[in-house]
């Protein structure tokens, strides 16, 4: 690992902590609880294709951690993981099977992310009741991928000269 | 190949969101089957004398084997008891029940209404 991409690796993560506390900070209310933007995603995903799947993972496993411990609790980032894990191994599936661009990755993401987040709700709580909460966050997860996949697309193409000269 | 990945974006989304009404569509079908109706069940001296949905207008008799009655109304989406034998008449001053586990106890006949499959009620059970 070369000094640029220590930095770079670095600044990521950085930003995606920062873009967490700012989602804390500044709730944006889509009239369903729970339901987010989820911009720290947006820095996973342009990780995801200008870094390789392993760096990418570290930087989400390393500011769930971090946010965690700094705003959330024990329980909160419990879910998260769950969240963030699931989505990410679906996220470095659905890429490398090469049939979706930037956008339906990061959409896969977003539904893989509440998915893995409402099963961690199942089973800490013992309520399989929960799941009648899927529709929502499966139309709330797609909304926010297509959101964080236009972004992303956008950021990926324009510094990813910078990052692999 | 980068617009046929972007065709297929659109197909995953449309996928998903299809999926999302499906699932929503058949939770509240299968939430709607599951709902059972409320129902008073009856039991005298602990062997149960009939259930009466609460949706249907009925006024029972409860006759018992010595000529005592217990009067069952159901009416408006409630049970109450309007009539007794009984000399202390206990069953037929209490109000009408409608809420989950709600009952109308006549000892001296050793009848008791209960509610089954009722909404919870409002207040917690530390208040019940």
């Amino acid at each position: 690992m070369n000094t640029r991409k220590i930095a770079y690796l670095g600044l990521l993560i950085a930003l995606a902590f920062v873009f967490s506390y700012v989602e804390f900070l500044i709730p944006v209310n889509f009239g369903v609880p729970g339901a987010k933007l989820g911009l720290a995603n947006l820095v996973i995903i342009v990780a995801l294709y200008t870094l390789n799947e392993r760096d990418a993972f570290l930087l989400s496993v390393i500011r769930i951690v971090l946010v965690g411990f700094t705003f959330g609790s024990m329980a909160s980032m419990l879910y998260s993981l769950a969240g963030g894990v699931l989505s990410f191994a679906v996220m470095v599936l659905a890429k490398r099977a090469k049939l979706l661009a930037l956008t339906g990755v990061s959409v896969l993401g977003g539904v893989f992310h509440n998915i893995g987040q409402i099963l961690m709700a199942i089973w800490v709580l013992h309520t399989a009741s929960l799941v009648y909460y899927l529709p929502v966050l499966l139309l709330a997860g797609s909304l926010s991928g297509i959101a964080i996949g236009v972004l992303g697309a956008m950021v990926t193409r324009r510094i990813q000269k910078i990052v692999t000269r | 190949m980068e617009k046929k990945a972007r065709k297929n974006d659109i197909v995953l989304i449309a996928v998903i969101i299809a999926l999302a009404a499906a699932s929503y569509f058949g939770i509240r079908i299968y939430q709607q089957i599951n709902t059972k109706d409320p129902l008073a069940v009856v039991t005298i001296e602990d062997v149960e004398y009939g259930r009466f949905p609460l949706d249907e207008d009925v006024t029972e008799k409860i006759e018992l084997p010595d000529g005592a009655y217990n009067t069952l109304v159901i009416k408006d989406g409630r049970a109450d008891v309007t009539e007794a034998s009984c000399p202390d008449g206990i069953c037929v001053n209490h109000r009408a029940v409608s809420r989950q586990g709600e009952t109308i106890v006549c000892l001296p006949n050793e009848v008791v209404v209960e509610i089954e499959n009722g909404e919870e009620s409002d207040v917690d059970s530390v208040t019940n």
